[in-house]
């Protein structure tokens, strides 16, 4: 299995340990990231501009892929949203593709249909599949309890994702973190944005929106809250200490990225997996695991 | 940003401040499309995350706005700005109107006519200089450098060419 990874803006600067342990869990596995060095913004940050130009950003980047031949594998919920929606309507609507061509045929691009979208973690459940991401586990990691946040553009608008999952009751980021051997708990209102689009608008609300996440999760006795989103781990992360001393609140909590724990499962060294990037750090939770605390049955 | 506070009542309407042709304005904007299929349920309003926050935004009561032709209200408003895009309200509308395409149209559309929020205005400047949300420095590649991951291209010059006749061109300039 080989894909184009995309990276988007985000991650190549704020979230390497996402990266980092993308690019280890994949080579450990036996999946291939190829980089395309043409790969630019996704697109997403201008839609609010012009819906039209996001396309182009779109067009261009999927074309870039198409010209190797290659399949896209995201890591940005924001990037898997945009791109697969410029995918659909460009592959549907042949007026707006022509058009989209028209502009992309100034830097002698063009796009054509045929690549696939995926976003990391659905290749994991999908494409890599369940059963054979079990064998590939080396370390239990049966001590520790998580809770899933998936993000909204991981699942929404339900017509881009082929139905890989429920958006209403999603189960898949769930199933895949279990599979690491990890005990997973459920909480209220998991379907509650994270509200990193409109940090820039209205701080405040923004910043409330990711509380009620942190408060519904920590409600429960959960050792880190796994993410799959830069925005997302953006908001419960580096925004915790400055959510905290606003609201006078302590959580303390863990955010890690889903490839983060599938490497410690798959017994990856800890170093190449990043932690240290992690503002709030998880040292608690990895001494648990090295010293094997108490094991969860679910 | 100057204009209406976001939700600001809507008990007195001007007829003459009224415009009947904005709802079709919106209908041939990308994304626009579904907006007359409304039936003002509120759906959209009760599963909203932002207004579960703020009861002052208020997506059923936006597309309200629009149909009666609150033209510049709208456009002015802080409000348009607030959607956080999550589609909640776009998956459960019975009458399939895409409200969170809705919104971005309007967005759209106010930056046409010279409205944008300063921190989308900020955005803009540094994907049309940058092809990028965040200028990479030399710092940023060396860092990744030593992590072990390969560099990143700091600018594209075929972006910033095929965005020179749009509005994000022009932002730039
Ligand atoms: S859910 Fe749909 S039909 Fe109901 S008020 Fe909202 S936009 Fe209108
Ligand atoms: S997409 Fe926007 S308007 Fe719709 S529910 Fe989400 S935040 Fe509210």
């Amino acid at each position: 299995m080989r894909y184009a990874l995309f990276l988007g803006c985000t991650i190549p600067v704020r979230g390497q340990h996402y990266e980092l342990s993308a690019r280890e869990v994949a080579k450990t596995i036996g999946l291939e990231f190829i980089d395309l060095e043409g790969f630019a913004c996704c697109g997403f940050p201008v839609k609010s501009i012009s819906a039209e130009t996001a396309m182009v950003f779109a067009a261009r980047n999927i074309a870039i892929a198409s010209e190797k031949g290659l399949d896209i594998c995201t890591l940005c919920n924001a990037c898997t949203s945009v791109l697969t929606e410029a995918n659909k309507e460009l592959s549907e609507n042949r007026e707006l593709r022509e058009k989209v061509n028209d502009e992309l045929s100034k830097i002698d691009k063009e796009y054509k249909t045929g690549v696939k979208i995926k976003h990391f973690a659905r290749i994991l459940y999908e494409d890599f599949g369940l059963d054979k991401l079990k064998e590939e586990i080396k370390k239990d990691l049966g001590t520790l309890n998580f809770s899933a946040h998936y993000g909204c553009h991981y699942l929404r608008p339900k017509e881009l994702y082929d139905g890989f999952d429920d958006p209403e009751n999603p189960t898949t980021l769930d199933k895949i973190v279990r599979v690491t051997g990890a005990n997973v708990t459920d909480y209220k209102n998991k379907l509650q944005c994270c509200g990193g689009a409109i940090l820039g608008v209205e701080e405040d609300i923004s910043l409330k929106m990711a509380k009620e996440k942190l408060d519904n999760v920590t409600a429960n006795n959960i050792d880190a809250l796994v993410t799959v989103c830069p925005f997302c781990s953006i908001m419960y992360d580096d925004n915790q200490r400055k959510i905290e001393s606003k609201f006078n609140v302590k959580y303390d909590l863990p955010v890690l990225y889903y490839p983060q724990i599938l490497g410690l499962a798959l017994g990856l060294d800890q170093k190449n997996l990043g932690f240290r990037l992690n503002k709030v750090k998880a040292n608690k939770l990895l001494e648990k695991l090295e010293t094997g605390g108490m094991k969860y049955d679910s | 940003m100057e204009g209406i506070k976001i939700g600001g009542g809507v008990d007195m309407i001007n007829t003459k401040d009224l415009d009947p042709n904005f709802k079709y304005e919106v209908v041939k904007e990308h994304g626009g499309t579904n907006i007359m299929r409304c039936f003002a349920c509120g759906t959209c309003t009760a599963g909203c995350p932002v207004r579960a926050i703020d009861d002052r935004y208020n997506p059923r009561k936006i597309i309200r706005m629009v149909l009666l032709g609150m033209k510049e209200r709208v456009l002015k408003s802080d409000f348009i700005w607030l959607c956080s895009t999550c589609y909640t309200c776009y998956d459960r509308c019975p009458q399939d109107v895409r409200l969170s395409d809705i919104m971005t149209a309007l967005k759209n559309i106010a930056v046409r006519e010279g409205y944008i929020h300063p921190s989308f205005k900020e955005q803009a400047k540094l994907v049309g200089t940058f092809g990028r949300l965040y200028e990479v420095e030399d710092f940023d590649n060396k860092k990744r450098g030593k992590m072990g991951l390969p560099p990143v291209k700091k600018t594209f010059d075929d972006v910033t060419k095929i965005i020179k006749d749009t509005k994000l061109g022009e932002m730039i300039k």
